[in-house]
């Protein structure tokens, strides 16, 4: 009788059981963590800017606060990219030759804007308005990572929704008193915890349960 | 009855650009919008236009405010972020900026500006001065008050007596 089975085939049917069951399982478990990953969320990636903007330089050397530039953080939604005369008020009589400075030259001469490129990108039907988080306490630093060591501007956090919950749902470690909001060297107290339950109620910021509702963010 | 369910479904594949809706129809705040000639969806207001608050606003910059410990507090923030680059925290005019080469402003505690009237103050941040550019865009004219009654503050600290202080002298070494 001719053999209809050459002898490998006993293990390659064994792997073809044993890849039944777990193929799927660790197809799942790479898709989630691709997803998660920042490949998918731009976590850490810096863009090429049209001007090398340096935060490191401007925050951490020069100590400017984050307002000079950013002036509509504390009333609006967005917080603000500085118009090309803000650049100016200081480039105008220092680094007047400098290279690295020719599109800024550029755009206030023949008043066109800066064509930045965006870094900070939620999707289309998030509503988030930095004005309420400021005013309750949330420092920069607190989503936006440690700027002041930053040569070129990246997104710290994940900006995942799970992101956005870790917060809403206990806000108290992230609460500063006001006149730490915008200090990028921050760092909790010790007591943080007790601090930070006193703010959020002097605050009145909602419960976790209401801070946690899709309508939060979801308009 | 086959008709019934292939023309909603043919019409619901119009949606299939963006499923996600992660990305919307809409403009972002200052983002491209080629609908206008400039991509810029943040628009210039045409030649002559007034707006809305400009009344409000001249209002705020004639009428000083009644100076107050809030007031003085809210000057001293808006000084510390916008002002101290150049003018320093003490308002000597040897802030950062002047250090790495900007030429130094004049000191706040000199006597052409101990005897400058609070106006005097409020005029040079709306229209600038020398190589300072206005600052009319970036601070609110309640908040230019605010920094020029925080500037006598600073004056007055840079100046002040131990005999000014009662109780002072005797809490001293």
């Amino acid at each position: 009788m001719v053999q209809i089975f050459r002898p490998g085939a006993d293990t390659i049917a064994r792997i073809v059981l044993f890849a039944i069951p777990t193929v799927p399982v660790l197809a799942v478990g790479f898709a989630y963590s691709l997803w998660h990953s920042p490949y998918a969320t731009a976590q850490d990636v810096t863009r090429e800017q049209p001007v090398p903007f340096s935060h490191e330089h401007h925050v951490g050397g020069l100590g400017i606060d984050c307002r000079y530039c950013h002036t509509s953080v504390e009333k609006a939604a967005f917080a603000g990219l500085p118009p090309t005369q803000t650049c100016m008020s200081c480039h105008s009589q220092i680094w007047t030759n400098a290279p690295m400075l020719a599109p800024v030259r550029a755009s206030l001469a023949e008043d066109r804007p800066i064509e930045w490129q965006r870094v900070h990108n939620l999707p289309g039907y998030v509503y988030f308005n930095h004005s309420v988080h400021v005013a309750k306490g949330v420092g920069c630093t607190t989503c936006h990572g440690p700027v002041q060591t930053m040569k070129l501007i990246r997104q710290a956090a994940p900006l995942t929704m799970g992101w956005c919950l870790d917060c809403h749902r206990n806000p108290a470690p992230s609460l500063r008193p006001h006149e730490a909001v915008f200090d990028v060297d921050w760092q909790p107290p010790e007591n943080q915890a007790e601090v930070g339950a006193r703010l959020a109620k002097e605050r009145h910021i909602a419960s976790p349960q209401r801070l946690s509702e899709c309508s939060i963010c979801h308009r | 009855m086959m008709r019934l369910v292939a023309i909603p479904l043919l019409l619901s594949l119009g949606a299939c650009d963006d499923p996600s809706m992660h990305r919307q129809n809409r403009y972002e705040t200052y983002g491209k919008a080629r609908l206008f000639p400039d991509d810029a969806e943040a628009r210039t207001p045409p030649a002559g236009t007034v707006s809305q608050s400009a009344l409000a606003r001249e209002t705020a910059l004639a009428d000083p405010p009644p100076v107050d410990a809030a007031l003085l507090e809210r000057g001293r923030q808006r000084y510390e972020a916008i002002c101290t680059p150049c003018h320093g925290y003490t308002g000597h005019g040897d802030g950062m900026i002047v250090q790495r080469g900007f030429p130094p402003p004049p000191s706040f505690h000199e006597d052409r500006l101990r005897a400058a009237p609070a106006t005097y103050f409020v005029d040079v941040i709306t229209k600038g001065y020398g190589v300072m550019y206005a600052y009319a865009a970036r601070v609110e004219p309640r908040d230019r008050w605010a920094i020029a009654a925080y500037i006598r503050a600073l004056q007055l600290s840079q100046g002040a007596h131990v005999a000014d202080v009662p109780g002072l002298a005797e809490k001293l070494p």
